[in-house]
């Protein structure tokens, strides 16, 4: 359908040459506006890390972080996060070479992958309620599930946000938004593995050594 | 609201959209995979404690963190003036900033 | 039945004061009276279809004018109210618990309502039209920052009337602002409307940055750009850089009071220091966020009314983007009374009193921007040359605030209050006030009355110095901020009253003000030149108020003051630029989406505020759902024919 390096519209609707370039000029300039959105998303997460790392010691008498965490199911999910992360970016290869039924399939499995981490973090949270840490048991409790949390908010967000494209490029097919909303995407994906690492340091690493 | 500088971004451009190669995805998926488990040996194995620990294991992450930029993000493919890097080093330093500072300012007031 | 109506009511209702049944008479009949208004002039679908739907930068910056100086009005009555109080020792104008809220509500709505909002109506009426765009980068984004920030400030200011205002002080430092001191639903209110406009100023700073870097006119090289455009970029880097730690923070309180968690509470480990540590990261950027715009604004006003380019423009954008960075280092000087030890506290003082030689720089820089020059005095100007000394003398008394050991004298005391309400009013306030007198021809096509103007002036300056002098005394003296009153013993009348007198004159000032805006209206002169000022740069080379699409053909820059260097080149003989062809011109559709979104953002947090998650969950769905019909529409742009640029410029009496 589409050559990499070409911007070509799948559905030729009444664009003349000029419309070409101002749809492809929009789209780069929302790359970058995203771009920059990551960076206040990376600012946000500092900040909880801040949050994190300052109130660490503060169990208040209650469970330590070293006694209730699970490393396998962590380890776990932190491959697993890994191998989407790659896979989205197979998804962004197959759409640059204009493979529309790769790019889906990539996606889909990105998306499987996705919810496997979050249904893994999820059981872990219920076990570790269950096991008597809550939100409101010590600050450090606090911190860890809001944290934690937090970015799995940011996965749950992003599952949505791929099927809702994958409808779109079942629809639209590869054109230059499509193409620049599974960059974005993949972009947006590759930012919360990083962010992981960071939690699956400072959080789990650092707390069990 | 369509308007730009058609000149000098368009020949940036091509170079942008044909970025990332399956190559460059696989080497990045393998270090990635090296720099979680080294890590892991370490702290699985006890080899490292205290501020030791810390240290290599962040070092580690940050190494990673760079990976994930070069190989997955392809930073290095951005067209000049390089705005989005100049933005995240900028960011970087805040993080870093908002990081440290915390810590630094609120060891003083420590509650048990 | 009536008597749970009858429970529900006195609970949900604020009651018990005649100040509130008042405005709660006011607010209803202005409402209806707008209501029937718009109904007996048919006027819902203009105001729907040119107006609250609209993605065109100039009518949302219009609309941020208008709103915020909605809010100058309400946080201008919490002021005068307050000096009332103070004004007579010992006095029950407000009880104790009623100042709490007023200074609350006071603080929140002149920084984050009125300030804010006011910054972010001067870029959207300014910033593209001096960059040569034809809108800003995201119009979409821009118009739902607009909806995001109104539904935010009308959630916040409901407290009012409905379950109470926040008393926790403008930056809620908990323990206070926790449930356990603050059980009320005021606190929450305060959380959500910050957290809801705060989304919207965001996207605002991330849309102007990407408007600036990527949209300016063809050949408008970096250090060719109006120093406003760099003063806007340098504050837009600092709120994308900034806002989400105030984001944060406030989602943890929020926490700490919906879910129990232990963030900031006194049991349970929590740490009510790492609060003040946050906010503050923000809090001083915030500062500093809306001062440089102003100076940019000063700076272009400067070079305009002076007849010359302005003076060591690198160096003035080195001090801009510098400020902006160092910004970030200076937190903790809003808490060396803490206790975080004599390192943490020079490393503070020393970083505050660094961030003063750029700020300084600038100072000189408009000075030797007149020096010399051919200089007029009309109202934008006065402005300006007010605001110098004025600056001066309050970055000094911050100077003095930053040196930690004389702080521990200075804090929480007048002489604090009077410092920041200097740099804010003497730099902020006048410094949009200067904005708005300079572009209001631009954007209503005539120029203000200038003698009503010069009585504004006067009255807002004398008034300024008569407030806020006596409260550096009022400091010294050992007067502590947030007293609700005072006793006869201490020796602060005489000060006090002088200082509520200065605070009516500037009350006197705005009413000046509006009625200078009013006459304006009635006997307006329209300007046809739209260049009334005689200015340098591209806004004023196209007609006022300047069409939908701005320009017919976009500039071509070829140095700094372009519109000026052309119109030099034009009175030497020079023929004009040729003209491009015209083209159709692709522009953005107006959208619906935004307010939609905004008013389930508005059900978020109301119900959150009132824990009725039978109305918090509808909205969340509609907040995501609103996203994903946006996500899904294709087609949301248009073209502008040819033959429409040429009537419309016709009209405008220009030959394209």
């Amino acid at each position: 359908m589409a050559n990499s390096g070409n911007h070509i519209i799948a559905k030729p609707q009444h664009h003349d040459e000029h419309a070409h370039e101002e749809h492809h000029d929009q789209e780069e300039l929302r790359f970058m506006g995203f771009w920059f959105f990551l960076i206040t998303d990376c600012i946000m997460f500092a900040t909880l890390f801040a949050t994190y790392v300052v109130l660490s010691g503060s169990f208040a008498g209650g469970p330590t972080g070293a006694e209730l965490f699970e490393m396998p199911g962590v380890i776990a999910e932190t491959f697993i996060l890994l191998t989407s992360s790659f896979t989205s970016g197979l998804a962004v290869l197959a759409m640059n070479k204009g493979d529309r039924k790769g790019l889906i399939g990539w996606l889909i499995v990105t998306v499987l992958l996705g919810a496997t981490f979050l249904t893994l973090e999820i059981s872990e949270f219920v076990t570790l309620v269950h096991e008597g840490a809550t939100i409101s048991t010590s600050a450090f409790w606090s911190s860890f599930y809001t944290l934690v949390g937090t970015h799995g908010l940011h996965v749950s967000i992003g599952l949505v946000w791929m099927i809702a494209i994958m409808i779109q490029l079942g629809r639209h097919g590869i054109n230059s938004v499509t193409r620049r909303k599974v960059k974005v995407v993949s972009l947006y994906w590759h930012f919360l593995d990083v962010v992981w690492i960071f939690v699956f340091t400072i959080v789990y690493m650092l707390e069990v050594i | 609201m369509a308007q730009h500088q058609a000149h000098d971004s368009h020949g940036a451009h091509d170079a942008h959209e044909a970025h990332g190669s399956l190559k460059s995805y696989v080497i990045g998926f393998i270090l990635s995979l090296v720099l979680t488990a080294i890590p892991l040996i370490i702290v699985l194995n006890d080899m490292l404690e205290g501020t030791a620990a810390t240290v290599v294991l962040l070092g580690f992450a940050i190494l990673q963190f760079v990976v994930q930029l070069v190989y997955f993000m392809h930073l290095k493919e951005e067209g000049k003036p390089r705005y989005n890097l100049m933005v995240l080093i900028l960011g970087l330093i805040i993080v870093l900033t908002i990081v440290a500072g915390s810590i630094w300012i609120m060891t003083f007031n420590k509650v048990a | 039945m009536w008597d749970k109506i009858k429970d529900f009511s006195s609970e949900f209702f604020v009651t018990g004061d005649p100040l509130i049944y008042g405005a709660d008479v006011s607010i209803v009949l202005t409402l209806v009276a707008v209501v029937t208004a718009l109904t007996y002039f048919k006027k819902w679908t203009w105001l729907w279809k040119d107006w609250l739907t609209t993605v065109d930068h100039k009518k949302i910056g219009i609309m941020y004018v208008i709103a915020s100086l909605l809010m100058l009005f309400r946080g201008g009555v919490d002021a005068l109210l307050m000096r009332t109080q103070l004004a007579v020792p010992e006095l029950d104008f407000l009880t104790p618990e009623h100042y709490n809220q007023i200074f609350t509500t006071h603080g929140v709505i002149m920084i984050l309502f009125m300030a804010m909002p006011l910054m972010f109506g001067l870029f959207n009426l300014v910033v593209p039209l001096h960059i040569g765009a034809r809108d800003v980068a995201f119009p979409f984004l821009n118009s739902l920052s607009f909806w995001l920030f109104f539904s935010g400030a009308m959630l916040f200011n409901m407290s009012f009337v409905i379950g109470g205002s926040p008393d926790a002080g403008w930056l809620a430092y908990p323990p206070l602002s926790e449930l356990s001191h603050s059980p009320g639903v005021g606190q929450d209110f305060y959380i959500w409307g910050i957290q809801i406009s705060g989304i919207g100023s965001l996207m605002t700073g991330i849309n102007f940055i990407v408007t600036i870097l990527k949209m300016r006119a063809p050949g408008m090289k970096l250090m060719k750009m109006p120093m406003f455009v760099w003063s806007v970029l340098s504050s837009c880097l600092t709120i994308i850089l900034a806002f989400p730690i105030l984001t944060i923070t406030l989602a943890l309180l929020f926490l700490d009071r919906y879910l129990g968690a232990h963030f900031f509470t006194l049991d349970g480990g929590g740490n009510p220091m790492m609060y003040i540590n946050l906010i503050w990261m923000w809090g001083h950027p915030e500062v500093y966020i809306v001062v440089l715009p102003a100076f940019g604004i000063f700076s272009e006003i400067a070079a305009t009314f002076s007849k010359k380019r302005l003076f060591g423009y690198k160096s003035m954008v080195f001090a801009l983007m510098s400020i902006s960075l160092m910004s970030f280092f200076t937190w903790a000087h809003h808490f060396f009374t803490m206790g975080s030890g004599a390192n943490v506290n020079a490393f503070f003082a020393l970083t505050t009193m660094i961030i003063a030689i750029p700020t300084g720089v600038k100072v000189f820089n408009w000075l030797f921007t007149m020096f010399r020059g051919r200089l007029s005095f009309p109202t934008p100007m006065m402005w300006m040359i007010a605001f110098i000394p004025c600056f001066v003398v309050g970055g000094m008394t911050g100077v003095l605030l930053s040196v930690a050991p004389a702080d521990f004298q200075f804090h929480n005391s007048y002489f604090l209050i009077a410092h920041f309400h200097q740099v804010l009013i003497g730099g902020v306030a006048f410094g949009f006030f200067a904005g708005l007198y300079y572009w209001w021809p631009k954007v209503f096509g005539f120029k203000l009355n200038e003698k009503l103007g010069k009585w504004a002036f006067w009255t807002w300056n004398i008034g300024f110095y008569v407030c806020f002098m006596p409260q550096y005394v009022l400091g010294l003296m050992g007067m502590t901020r947030r007293v609700s009153t005072y006793g006869w013993d201490r020796g602060f009348y005489e000060l006090n009253l002088t200082s509520t007198i200065g605070g009516f004159l500037m009350g006197i000032g705005f009413l000046f003000q509006v009625w200078q805006i009013l006459h304006s209206i009635k006997f307006m002169k329209k300007d046809t030149t739209g260049d009334p000022w005689d200015g340098r740069t591209l806004e004023w080379s196209i007609p006022s108020p300047a069409p939908v699409y701005n320009f017919a053909i976009l500039p071509r820059v070829d140095e700094a003051d372009a519109w000026w260097e052309e119109k030099q080149r034009i009175a030497q003989g020079h023929a004009p630029k040729p003209k491009p062809k015209l083209e159709p011109i692709h522009m953005p559709k107006n959208s619906g989406i935004p307010i939609v979104m905004s008013g389930f953002f508005f059900l978020v947090g109301f119900g959150f505020v009132f824990d009725w998650l039978w109305l918090a969950i509808p909205g969340l769905i509609g907040v995501a759902a609103s996203m994903l019909v946006h996500s899904f529409r294709y087609k949301t742009d248009y073209y502008i024919s040819v033959e429409e640029i040429r009537r419309t410029e016709a009209a405008a009496g220009r030959t394209v």
